[in-house]
């Protein structure tokens, strides 16, 4: 009954957000205004604190593991997350990657002993981005919203905040481990709820451990850390929608023409 | 006496003239790269003190980065409002910010190892030449494309670095609007923030 109702409202938010829509994807957005900027810089320092204290120790203890440990971990939790993403490969109508990873995800639970291994990249089916529902969202057209900092979450808009939301009841591993008719089916301790958090919990030191000295780079070269990360996140989702690796897609050459011409 | 002066002056010349050629990188823009890359990695696989790693990494950036036009394009329309001393006085904390920043993000690799991939002539003025930097036991790998600016054909320069497709460039000049937005567009609080860099 709740959960029907949370899906009633979630869907109630996502039309709004698509209503709302005022560009298409060629035009995607590398700026967001600004939703309440004085929180935001607050709870960026309060993650950054957060970080310093919790998440980064723990990112550098798992770095000290052993590279195979660490690469299969990553692995694993990949290939979870790529379920994720063919659910917004569908979503997007993008029937390539549908193909791609299904065959990524086949390939690799079975060959690959449950995603330990990546043999499907050498058979030909190459890594791809993620996709998430925000992504999809920004693909069907929705607009990017306002720019703002979740506590421990981080930076998001309000489209890509829609989309955490949506991300719960399209991602399968999600479903199968919150689903408690499939527990009785299916009667296995593997789907029981608190893994699904083993797993997000896993992703994100992971990302964490391959992203210390970057951050920490970054933190250390800023004269404003919160204007470079709003920068870069909104740069980052800007690309991933439309899909483009193009070098001088973020940065047109009219930009330029000013300088040249001064 | 007066043809062995010439012969000693000549002679010297011709030194000079090799020795400055011996420092000049090429016109093409993936050879560029691909130089200006090796010497970084020279330079930091060497057992020099960070200093001295700092200094001659600095001396690359200066002959093959465009920093004034990065000086520029990151004040944005600002700097059509502001004075010529203001101006100038920008370009001076600007250099001395990025070189400080550019080397201290540079030191943080002890063994790059970076490929060379491919190039694309996005038109006249610039090529994109797309590198590679090789995963470690630490790091993933990273795709890195190089904006390099061509108008003048024989002396390409630098002007920006795109990491995993992130612009560098607009990330500063992102920066640099923040801080003028925050401080009712006051130039003289981008010059302390500026300052404030330089001299922590």
């Amino acid at each position: 009954m709740m959960l029907g109702r949370i899906k009633v409202l979630f869907s109630t938010i996502t039309l709004i957000v698509l209503m709302s829509s005022s560009h298409t994807l060629a035009g995607e957005k590398y700026t967001a205004n600004e939703c309440f900027e004085n929180f935001s810089r607050g709870t960026l320092k309060f993650n950054q604190a957060l970080d310093k204290a919790i998440f980064k120790p723990i990112a550098k203890g798992y770095r000290a593991l052993p590279v195979p440990i660490r690469m299969g971990t990553s692995n694993v939790v990949e290939n979870l997350r790529s379920l994720l993403t063919l659910s917004n490969n569908l979503l997007q109508g993008d029937l390539k990657g549908v193909g791609n990873t299904t065959g990524r995800f086949l390939i690799n639970s079975t060959v690959g002993i449950l995603g330990v291994f990546d043999p499907a990249t050498h058979i030909g089916f190459t890594k791809k981005g993620k996709e998430d529902f925000g992504q999809t969202l920004g693909v069907w057209g929705a607009d990017t919203g306002c720019y703002f900092v979740l506590p421990i979450l981080g930076p998001t808009t309000t489209r890509d905040a829609v989309g955490l939301v949506g991300n719960v009841f399209i991602d399968p591993v999600y479903q199968l481990t919150h689903n408690t008719e499939t527990d009785v089916i299916i009667s296995n301790d593997n789907l029981q709820e608190h893994n699904y958090y083993y797993y997000k919990g896993t992703d994100a030191v992971d990302f964490r451990s391959k992203n210390i000295e970057s951050i920490d780079s970054l933190e250390r070269n800023s004269i404003d850390f919160y204007a470079s990360v709003k920068s870069l996140y909104l740069q980052n989702r800007a690309q991933k929608i439309s899909n483009s690796m193009k070098s001088g897609k973020t940065q047109e050459d009219s930009d330029w023409e000013e300088v040249d011409n001064q | 006496m007066k043809s062995k002066f010439l012969f000693f002056i000549s002679s010297f010349l011709i030194l000079i003239t090799l020795q400055v050629e011996s420092f000049a990188y090429s016109a093409d823009p993936k050879q560029f790269i691909a130089e200006i890359t090796s010497e970084a990695k020279e330079i930091l696989n060497s057992s020099n003190s960070k200093k001295i790693k700092e200094e001659q990494l600095s001396e690359i950036a200066l002959k093959t980065v465009d920093i004034k036009g990065l000086a520029y394009y990151t004040l944005g329309g600002k700097r059509k409002e502001i004075s010529s001393e203001e101006l100038k006085k920008y370009e001076k904390l600007f250099k001395g910010y990025f070189l400080k920043s550019f080397t201290s993000r540079l030191t943080d690799y002890s063994d790059p190892k970076i490929d060379v991939l491919s190039t694309e002539i996005v038109n006249e003025k610039y090529t994109i030449v797309k590198t590679l930097l090789l995963s470690t036991d630490k790091k993933p790998e990273v795709k890195i494309n190089w904006r390099v600016y061509t108008k003048n054909p024989d002396k390409p320069l630098i002007r920006d670095l795109i990491v995993e497709g992130l612009s560098l460039a607009r990330t500063q000049k992102e920066e640099f609007a923040s801080i003028l937005s925050a401080n009712n567009n006051n130039i003289n609080a981008l010059f302390e923030k500026l300052e404030e860099f330089i001299n922590q």
